[in-house]
């Protein structure tokens, strides 16, 4: 689980500051697939690289798995991110001049991860990406691209998935199959913080979070999957 | 996956960013190599050129001895040690000398062994009369060479062999005057005398020469064991010591002069000597115009080595300031997954190490192959072995990794200090 609580964060350029974040506090717990929606500017993004442990709040605090991220040194935020936290961006951020099947041992350069060998495979069969294992992302479909990116985020088994925007580049088939990718790592047990704009993947998530002008708009309304659901 | 693997794929990736940097350590290594290499060549070619500008000076001053040992053979004695008395003038216009010494004179400069003395002949001569022939004649009593104390010199076969009691021995144009030959009996002062050998024309006064036994020639002459001159053949076997003779024989026997009538050989010696300074002056020369031109290698060696080095640390900078600025997200996103900082430096300082790797590698094998080249001693030729330093190989394999890991420490710390926040918000 993710627990933020009354973070601030202001962006300097100059004389010109920029209130980001503004005292919003929000909690995910694990088995929970929570949206992020807002307009461009509204902060999510930033939220998102908080909760993740890249972006220190000016004020207030992140838990994640009950310990205070930002409470570590650099060092080691970057080891508890390589065990628990996995990323997934809109550009995908695949290495160049790695092969798939590199791209997703990629956290194996932060941490050993015991059985990573098996779990690739595992990982490349499930997003069907196996044949594709020796390309680099430069002859893969973006839809594919995003899959790896996917696969990468899930090898070190993460207690936190965060997506940034990672259907924006996607077609329907290939954001049904991310996010439902997402959607199953939160049925077992694993958190899943998505930012998005796309009304049909934030129906994806369980729980769905507005914020606006860095301020949290509406919290715990259920998605529109959860009202069809219900319904 | 790890940092090794990362770096491999990301060379192979990028490789003529990578081969641009290995160039230059290429460069600056073989720079460095090549002028040491190249001096050290130069030592070795200036040591071959000298030993081999001293070996034909030595063959040719060896040559030349074997000449005037050869003319000193052919001419026979080139030393009359005579009374200190004894005037030349008169000697010249008499053709013998007038002045008497005791015999044993010549035995004690045998006893001292005197060292460029060879073939000791005591003689007596003068012109006495022949009545039996009606004429005048040069008598010359010899009683053969004295040998030397132990000396090596005894066993050089005699110059003169002695001439017998009972015996003469005849100059080739009185032989032909008195119409006599070889194994014909003549008497003088009314003794019959063998006629054992009659010499081949030399040229000289011997041609009209009586030679008989010197107890013979000291009774006919009245001087009881007396000589006026003792023949030698002075040894020019060194000629730094030409002139020394007198030295050496009027240490011992103070009463006596030397006249040296070698003055053939003596020019020639000094020929010699002078052929051999201008030998060494040619080899001192040489080894001027090499340490010269040695000196501008090595001062040109001096300005072009740390200027590569530091063209190539400044290059290899650039390269990987531009390599950081071109995988800005990839450092980004291997920061967000939980990369240390500490690891992404290091991927960046072992493509260094790489780089400076393989850079020393060949520029080790280029600047030792274009060294020697440039030094006159090419891969192959005799001493180029020599010229492998293990130093310099030490040196190079290490320098060169330390020197691509140095320029890279600043670029590479930047890219461990990005904020991936920050690079992943631009994206």
């Amino acid at each position: 689980m993710v627990r933020i609580a009354k973070v601030s964060k202001i962006y300097r350029a100059g004389n010109e500051q920029v209130r980001a974040l503004d005292d919003v506090s929000l909690e995910v717990n694990a088995g929970e697939f929570a949206a992020v929606q807002g307009p461009s500017g509204c902060g999510k993004t930033t939220l998102l690289l908080m909760a993740g442990g890249l972006l220190q709040p000016d004020a207030g605090s992140v838990e994640v798995d009950g310990e205070d991220i930002y409470a570590m040194s650099l060092e080691r935020r970057a080891q508890f991110r390589a065990r628990k936290i996995g990323f997934v961006f809109q550009q995908f951020h695949l290495i160049p001049y790695l092969s798939v099947r590199d791209n997703v041992l990629a956290p194996t350069l932060a941490l050993p991860i015991s059985g990573a060998a098996e779990r690739v495979e595992e990982l490349l069969g499930r997003f069907n990406l196996t044949s594709r294992a020796a390309h680099t992302p430069g002859e893969l479909s973006t839809g594919e691209r995003q899959r790896v990116a996917l696969a990468r985020a899930m090898l070190h088994e993460p207690r936190m998935i965060l997506a940034d925007e990672p259907t924006g580049n996607l077609d329907e088939h290939n954001a049904a199959i991310v996010l439902g990718a997402l959607a199953g790592f939160a049925e077992d047990g694993g958190t899943v913080l998505l930012v998005t704009h796309d009304r049909m993947a934030a129906g994806e998530a369980g729980r769905l979070v507005r914020l606006d002008a860095g301020k949290l708009a509406d919290d715990g309304g259920s998605s529109h999957r959860d009202q069809q659901v219900a319904g | 996956m790890n940092v090794l693997r990362l770096s491999l794929q990301e060379i192979a990736h990028r490789k003529l960013s990578f081969g641009l940097g290995l160039l230059s350590v290429m460069i600056a290594v073989g720079v460095l190599v090549g002028a040491v290499t190249m001096l050290g060549g130069h030592d070795l070619r200036t040591e071959q050129l000298v030993a081999q500008k001293e070996a034909e000076t030595r063959e040719e001053m060896t040559r030349m001895e074997d000449d005037y040992r050869r003319i000193m053979k052919d001419m026979g004695y080139n030393v009359l040690i005579l009374h200190k008395d004894q005037s030349l003038e008169e000697l010249q216009r008499l053709n013998y000398p007038t002045h008497y010494m005791p015999e044993d004179w010549a035995q004690q400069l045998a006893d001292q062994n005197v060292e460029t003395l060879n073939h000791l002949l005591p003689l007596l001569q003068e012109m006495v009369s022949w009545p039996e022939m009606k004429r005048e004649v040069l008598l010359t009593g010899v009683r053969g060479q004295i040998p030397f104390a132990d000396s090596p010199k005894n066993r050089r076969p005699p110059i003169m062999q002695p001439v017998e009691q009972g015996e003469i021995k005849l100059g080739a144009d009185l032989a032909q005057s008195l119409d006599v030959a070889e194994g014909d009996t003549v008497t003088m002062r009314g003794r019959n005398l063998l006629v054992r050998e009659v010499y081949a024309r030399r040229g000289t006064q011997d041609d009209l020469t009586a030679w008989v036994s010197l107890r013979q020639a000291q009774e006919w002459m009245n001087r009881p064991g007396q000589i006026n001159g003792i023949l030698a053949l002075e040894c020019l076997c060194n000629v730094e010591e030409l002139g020394s003779i007198e030295y050496h024989v009027t240490r011992i026997l103070p009463d006596a002069q030397v006249y040296e009538f070698s003055s053939l050989i003596a020019a020639r010696g000094l020929a010699r000597q002078r052929a051999a300074e201008a030998h060494e002056k040619a080899i001192e020369q040489e080894m001027y115009y090499r340490a010269s031109l040695r000196e501008e290698r090595r001062a040109f060696a001096g300005i072009l080595v740390p200027v590569s080095a530091l063209g190539a640390a400044a290059w290899v900078m650039f390269l990987m300031m531009a390599n950081v600025r071109e995988r800005r997200a990839e450092i980004g996103v291997l920061r967000a997954i939980g990369v240390s900082a500490r690891r992404v430096q290091s991927a960046f300082l072992l493509k260094a190490l790489l780089m400076g790797v393989f850079g020393g590698i060949v520029g080790l094998v280029v600047g030792s192959v274009a060294g020697a080249w440039l030094s006159e001693v090419p891969p192959g030729s005799e001493g180029f072995t020599s010229l492998l330093n293990a130093r310099l190989l030490v040196g190079a394999l290490v320098g060169a990794p330390l020197l691509a890991a140095l320029a890279s420490w600043l670029p590479a710390r930047a890219a461990a200090r990005q904020d991936p926040a920050l690079v992943l918000q631009e994206e």
